[in-house]
């Protein structure tokens, strides 16, 4: 099955999603679509798939146009989408999942659903609790279930959008080898990433978006350079991070122990300076996250202490922690960090001085501009939060933290941001460190711990290493020690 | 077996009929992800258009109709101003229950204490035999056994059937439905307007089998406990069932009582049963973690599983498709 996709234009508003796109993908092949966030990916592919309608231009399928009023119309033509927060029903079975929509009688077969599910997934090597409520499952484990229904429901083109976010190294792979696969048995995939590495490691063709306009084409092998300069228009400037003395303690942490109903982290010791970097590194749930709510007054330690600026402060409210200058950024930003549906503008305003009787509007305005200036917000005052995309967001979160801060504790602060807006936000960052804030810092990236931490301690079960220094460590090392080897 | 206690348990069930279908029509709603909050003024509409009906035409198939066809077209101006006019259905729920409850009192004056036609008695020959059971369950009315269908039909559908899964996948989270070829909007108006069916029933129910007749606010307070009673009941058929049948257990031991405390108020024993509901709620949308840690072992399980349920995700949430 042959592709064409015609001058396809999608404004929200004013914001030119996809700008005249023309773009052709044939079967047999992983076609990467490359760009950062924001590029115009999504929309396009939502467009492909049948979830958004285009504001004008035309989709051929072999050469014939074709007009995709619903998801079921295209998938009735052979096209179906995974999209990057699988659209699944969380308190439905897998195979409830897999049932849903499928053709056949009047009842609920169950027994068909499994079976689909365990040929399917044995043919990629997938295994999936057929019976367990799919919101107990993991993204990855959701992803999978998501293309066993694509597959039994026969689409010949599938279109995975950013499909490694928050997806295990194993899962990764199976997910690749499954990929190679399908486009040997000669369906059409269509690979939507900002992560050039994976790109390069999958595709054999890809088309790099900017600003909602096709900005090339290329085949492989691909050079990393011509990649980085079609995705954002110019070589990537780097901001260093300049060695300073590190100040006064910020934070001691003594024998704590914390505890959540899955994990205990305990025995750690960790003596933080002004100025200084820590990465926490690790796999997920090894107890950097206990660690990091204890240090921000978000958890009560069961047994040690915390002192922060000479005062113990084990145990006290989260606003004592506050009055102290420390900051969490968590990585659910809309979840825990920003309010859905409430305006920037509305955010500057809580932010700020909230003592008086009224809200302070012409404050929040005048701060929010500036804001939205200075931190290079894609989004007006009157934007709400959800409206705008991951690295705005962050972007927001930094914006909103208050000017002088002692600790500045972040859960992965570039997750499922670009390149460019990564290295922004750690420019942004590095500036405070610079004025003498002591930040803790997580991520699964090892280059960005190792690129920007003074010393890295690596969480293992509920474990903490003894700091390490990163000028006398590789990345290789700290890969050996965060799979569980040598604490 | 104790004659009383039988007589008791068969007045029961026959006193819960139209709890029942009001419970497990809300379910059917809200399980599509509306809430119809126009309950109590709903049944007592339907009540009043049923008894009317039947009082003028003598048919009581037609009063029946009547009542659901009512409670139908309440339920679909809910839906119609949240689907199509996307107003706030909590409101409109709202209003319509204050409107519905004077329109039932204006419009049901002439009809104010007459007497009219009932449901007859009809038990089932051979399983009335049975013992116990038999005098419990099926010396009863037709509406009863109506009942009994509509909780087992509820079940098989919602989870045995495609169409049950399509319906819940709406209510859980309807852009998924939508993706997989669902109409989520009309889908939403179908079972919105079979709940409203099912409360128009009820509201057929109390006049002319139930609670005889019509009176002014004839029966007020019973849409507000059909709408716990759905929450009480994890919004799974069953449970809804049992906590119709639990409000109908807690009134006659109410009136059980009374004559043994003549110190104390009858209305303190009229007003029990919705205290106690309301507890009982409070119970299983509160901690029930908690809850079921401070019991006894043996008991925990039982009490998780009855407690077991949330809200459809997307209950109350508008859909508009991109
Ligand atoms: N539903 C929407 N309403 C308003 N703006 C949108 C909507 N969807 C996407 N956008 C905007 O369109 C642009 C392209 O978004 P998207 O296609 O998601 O980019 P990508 O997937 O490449 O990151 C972004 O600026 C985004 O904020
Ligand atoms: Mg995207």
């Amino acid at each position: 099955m042959k592709i064409q996709l015609r001058d396809i234009y999608k404004y929200f508003g004013p914001v030119r999603a996809n700008d005249g796109i023309s773009l052709e993908i044939e079967s047999g092949v992983i076609h990467g679509l490359l760009g950062e966030n924001g590029a115009g990916k999504t929309t396009l592919m939502k467009i492909l798939s049948g979830y958004q309608s285009a504001d004008r231009g035309t989709i051929l399928l072999n050469g014939r146009p074709v007009h995709f009023r619903s998801p079921a119309d295209a998938i009735a033509a052979g096209i179906g989408m995974l999209h990057q927060d699988p659209l699944d029903v969380p308190a439905f079975s897998a195979l409830e999942n897999l049932a849903l929509g499928s053709p056949g009688g009047p009842f609920l077969n169950r027994a068909r659903a499994r079976r689909t599910l365990e040929t399917l997934g044995r043919r990629f090597g997938f295994s999936l609790d057929p019976d367990a409520p799919v919101s107990s499952l993991t993204v990855g484990e959701r992803q999978q279930l998501e293309m066993v229904r694509l597959l039994a429901l026969g689409v010949r083109v599938i279109i995975l959008d950013e499909p490694t976010t928050g997806i295990s190294a194993p899962q990764k792979a199976l997910l690749f080898q499954a990929l190679h696969q399908l486009s040997q048995e000669g369906l059409a995939v269509i690979f939507v990433s900002h992560k050039l590495e994976e790109v390069q490691e999958l595709c054999s063709r890809v088309t790099v978006l900017r600003q909602g306009k096709v900005a090339g084409e290329l085949r492989a092998p691909f050079a990393t350079d011509e990649m980085v300069s079609l995705m954002f228009g110019q070589a990537l400037g780097t901001y260093g991070r300049r060695p300073i003395p590190l100040g006064e303690i910020i934070l001691q942490v003594e024998n704590l122990t914390v505890r959540s109903p899955r994990l205990e982290l305990n025995g750690v010791h960790l003596t933080v300076r002004a100025g200084e970097v820590i990465g926490l590194a690790g796999l997920e749930g090894s107890g950097q996250r206990l660690l990091m709510l204890a240090c921000a007054g978000l958890q009560k330690p069961h047994g040690g202490r915390i002192i922060l600026g000479g005062q113990d402060v084990t145990g006290r409210p989260y606003t004592t922690f506050l009055r102290h200058g420390v900051a969490f950024v968590p990585a659910a930003r809309l979840e825990e960090g920003l309010v859905p549906g409430l305006t920037l503008r509305e955010h500057f305003a809580l932010a700020g001085d909230t003592r008086g009787f009224l809200i302070r509007w012409d404050e929040a305005d005048a701060r929010a501009a500036q804001m939205i200036a200075d931190f290079n917000i894609v989004g007006q005052a009157d934007t709400r939060v959800e409206a705008l995309s991951g690295g705005n967001q962050q972007r927001a979160l930094l914006a909103l933290l208050p000017e002088r801060l002692r600790l500045l504790i972040l859960e992965h602060p570039t997750r499922g941001l670009d390149i460019a807006s990564s290295r922004w936000i750690w420019h942004r960052l590095l500036e405070r460190r610079e004025r003498g804030t002591a930040i803790l810092f997580t991520s699964t990236d090892l280059d960005e711990l190792v690129e920007y931490s003074d010393r890295i301690v690596v969480f293992s079960g509920g474990k903490m290493s003894a700091p390490l220094e990163t000028s006398r460590v590789t990345v290789e090392e700290l890969g050996y020690l965060i799979g569980g080897r040598g604490l | 077996m104790n004659p009383l206690i039988i007589e008791t348990a068969k007045s029961v069930i026959a006193s819960s009929a139209p709890l029942v279908f009001a419970g497990i029509g809300e379910m059917f709603t809200e399980r599509a992800g509306v809430v119809n909050l126009s309950l109590d003024g709903s049944i007592l509409l339907s009540a009043m258009a049923a008894f009317a009906i039947a009082f003028l035409s003598g048919s009581l198939i037609l009063g029946f109709l009547g009542g659901m066809l009512v409670g139908m077209l309440i339920a679909l101006l809910v839906a119609y101003g949240a689907i199509a006019l996307k107003q706030d259905q909590v409101a409109i729920g709202f209003v319509l229950t204050l409107l519905c409850a004077d329109l039932s009192s204006f419009i049901g004056k002439p009809f104010v204490r007459k007497p009219g036609p009932s449901v007859p008695h009809w038990p089932i020959p051979g399983l009335v035999n049975i013992p116990v059971i038999g005098r419990i369950l099926f010396d009863q009315d037709v509406l009863v056994y109506a009942s009994y269908a509509v909780i087992l039909v509820a079940w098989v559908w919602l989870f045995y059937t495609q169409a049950g899964l399509r319906l819940r996948s709406v209510g859980e989270r309807p852009e998924a439905a939508f993706a997989r070829g669902i109409a989520v909007n009309r889908v939403r108006y179908l079972y919105t307007a079979l709940g409203g069916a099912l409360v128009g029933l009820a509201g057929g129910g109390y006049s002319l089998s139930v609670k005889l007749g019509w009176s002014h606010r004839h029966t007020a307070g019973i849409g507000w406990i059909a709408l716990a009673i759905v929450i009480f009941g994890g919004w799974h058929p069953f449970r809804v069932a049992f906590g119709a049948y639990l409000f109908g257990v807690l009134k006659s031991v109410g009136s059980l009582l009374q004559p043994g405390f003549p110190n104390i108020p009858t209305q303190v024993f009229q007003a029990a049963p919705f205290a106690l509901m309301l507890l009982a709620l409070l119970l299983v949308s509160g901690d029930r973690e908690g809850l079921a840690r401070r019991l006894p072992k043996p008991l925990r399980a039982i009490v998780q599983a009855l407690l077991a349920g949330r809200p459809p995700a997307g209950l109350g949430k508008r859909f508009e498709q991109g």
